[in-house]
């Protein structure tokens, strides 16, 4: 295991008055294989932020412990945990060139010159920034400069790679490239990588291992399939992906097949009150005949034509065959 | 006159001439009535100055400038301004450090006390020294009257300048910067060298520029807590004054452009390093 976190539990003192202390942590344990991408998933303010600056070093845990490639680093200072740490803001040293911003860790550690600049030309090709070796980093866009913090993180051969939310300050399109180059990085230098996000669509596409955490807990750990098809609860499976609910269960709205004619046992009969296309897709808002709330569906476009479906059309909803259901509590 | 001068000069705004012009109408009433107004207060005010050192003559103002006196109250104030320039950079980066980072009781007032050299008219502050450090000192340190008065004053009325530019910088730096170093092996030292003073150098040497404008200016506290004497103890703001009392305008005017070329000539420089620090790799 490359790290092995034990009991790790995280408090602060209450700021609002209260004598209650905040809980930002409580009695976390997680074991992450060596060479693997693992995805810390939750909801802002959940404590994954805090789990990864506490295994770098940067937070100190109230109590529990932290082990890296076997060593003890509870009480090691974060100079001493050979751990690269990429931050949402690049946190990039402006008055350094890109170059030397790479070779700054190469250099605290007193590399000979010549080994510095190969090895620091060797990373800034890997992360595409060959051209950009004497720019100042206020030259660079902000993918760029996370590419160029990500360089200087791997400069120091860090048995571990943090990265916390890396993407969170970037626009959509540059998100998703940096999110494939980010899995294909992976896959050539195969160091241990630990990122932190809120968006399950980057956790399920790029990691190996997902861990959702939430109000200081670990929900579920599993592989991306695992934690879509097989939630361990009500939170997992609504923080992955939609969920809507049909009848007494609940389940994901690409799972409810939708006819026009009665026929299947157990359909719901119900209209259709709202229509929207997006891209390939289209959503459906179903009134159920019997009341509780309105149903959301999804199917493709062509199949919504095949079906010649509009607004007040008449339809009956089943759970697909092989859908993932959970029982909806009763209060919904 | 000299620091109105001198701190108008230190202003960011002079600082970048732009190649080409922008201007709307409105901009352009807005830039005639900055000039105008620059120009009332200090331009003609300075070329008038020139203009009475020059009334009396090349030999006059060279008989001024190369006399043993001024030459030697003109070499006392610059050296003595530059020292405690120096450790004012110090000093006070030293004190904007500890009220921006660190957590103690009276902070808040610490802060707002720092102020006070800078909001009292000098000979209050001369006033004040002299309390605690001339002939009834209370704690027997009996400098003022000695050639320690001139630092001592110097250093108390010019004390706030590098606190107050570099607070605000040190402020806004990011800590997660100090922190990426950190993870990547830095120790305390090193990041303090190599990633925190870098970036306050441009605030540190601006700082230091209006300590040392401020320095070369001072008169107020000195009249009372430097015996004034000539070769000893006299900076070239009192010497002017002695030459105004003399009725020697043009020797006061002189002495005065002096001034001026060398405080133009360390602003110049200071500002110089500064955006040299900015660009640095």
């Amino acid at each position: 295991m490359s790290i092995e976190v034990r009991n790790l539990t995280k408090t602060y003192p209450s700021t609002s008055g209260s004598s209650e202390p905040f809980v930002a942590l409580d009695d976390v344990s997680l074991s992450l294989p060596t060479g693997q991408l693992t995805a810390l998933l939750g909801p802002s303010g959940g404590g994954k932020s805090t789990l990864l600056r506490i295994i770098a070093g940067l937070d100190t845990a109230t109590t529990g412990s932290v082990e890296i490639e076997g060593v003890d680093a509870t009480s090691l200072p974060p100079q001493r945990r050979n751990v690269g740490f990429v931050f949402q803001h690049y946190a990039v040293f402006k008055h350094m060139t890109v170059a030397k911003n790479v070779a700054f860790g190469m250099e605290i550690r007193k590399r000979p010159k010549a080994e510095v600049r190969r090895r620091t030309q060797e990373l800034l090709e890997l992360v595409h920034l060959g051209q950009f070796a004497d720019r100042m980093p206020s030259q660079l866009s902000g993918g760029q400069r996370q590419r160029m913090a990500l360089a200087r993180a791997l400069a120091v051969e860090p048995s571990v790679l943090l990265l916390d939310e890396p993407f969170g300050a970037l626009d959509a399109k540059v998100r998703k490239e940096l999110r494939d180059w980010l899995r294909r990085l992976h896959d050539e230098v195969h160091v241990t990588t630990v990122f932190v996000t809120h968006d399950q669509e980057e956790a399920m596409e790029v990691a190996d291992e997902i861990v959702v955490v939430n109000q200081g807990r670990v929900e579920q750990v599993g592989s991306p399939d695992q934690l879509y098809d097989e939630p361990a609860n009500d939170f997992v499976m609504g923080f992955l992906g939609d969920v809507t609910r049909l009848g007494q269960v609940r389940l994901r709205p690409h799972d409810i097949d939708v006819a026009v004619q009665p026929g299947a046992a157990g359909a719901h009969a119900g209209v259709v009150t709202r229509m929207l296309r997006v891209g390939f897709e289209v959503r459906l808002e179903v009134e159920p005949d019997g009341g509780g709330g309105a149903v959301s569906v999804v199917l493709t476009r062509s199949h919504a034509h095949a079906l010649d479906l509009e607004l007040g059309s008449r339809v009956w909803l089943t759970a697909s065959i092989g859908a993932v259901t959970i029982p909806a509590m009763a209060a919904v | 006159m000299t620091s109105a001068l001198v701190d108008t000069l230190a202003r960011p705004a002079l600082r970048r001439r732009a190649s080409r012009t922008n201007l709307t109408p409105g901009s352009s009433l807005a830039l005639g009535i900055s000039v105008t107004w620059f120009s009332l207060l200090v331009l003609i005010p300075l070329a008038a100055i020139v203009a009475t050192a020059a009334g009396g003559g090349w030999s006059t103002y060279w008989a001024t400038i190369s006399s043993g006196e001024t030459f030697a109250a003109v070499r006392m104030t610059v050296e003595q301004a530059a020292l405690v320039t120096l450790v004012n950079v110090v000093m006070g980066t030293l004190i904007a450090w500890v009220l921006v980072r660190d957590r103690f009781a009276g902070k808040r007032l610490l802060d707002i006390v720092i102020d006070i050299p800078f909001a009292l008219p000098t000979i209050v502050a001369g006033l004040v020294l002299l309390g605690l450090y001339g002939p009834t000192s209370p704690v027997g340190v009996h400098w003022a009257y000695t050639r320690m008065a001139v630092p001592l004053a110097l250093a108390f009325v010019t004390l706030p300048f590098v606190v107050r530019t570099v607070q605000p910088v040190l402020g806004e730096l990011d800590h997660d910067v100090e922190e990426a170093a950190a993870s990547l092996g830095a120790g305390r030292l090193t990041i303090l060298r190599r990633i925190v003073l870098p970036s306050l150098l441009p605030a540190i040497t601006a700082g230091a520029a209006l300590s040392f404008a401020r320095a070369i200016a001072e008169y107020g506290s000195l009249v009372l807590l430097s015996s004034n004497k000539p070769f000893q103890s006299e900076v070239a703001s009192v010497r002017v004054m002695t030459y105004i009392e003399n009725g020697s305008t043009a020797a006061a005017a002189s002495v005065a452009s002096l001034l001026l070329v060398v405080s133009l000539v360390v602003i110049v420089l200071l500002d110089t390093l500064s955006r040299k620090a900015a660009r640095r790799g």
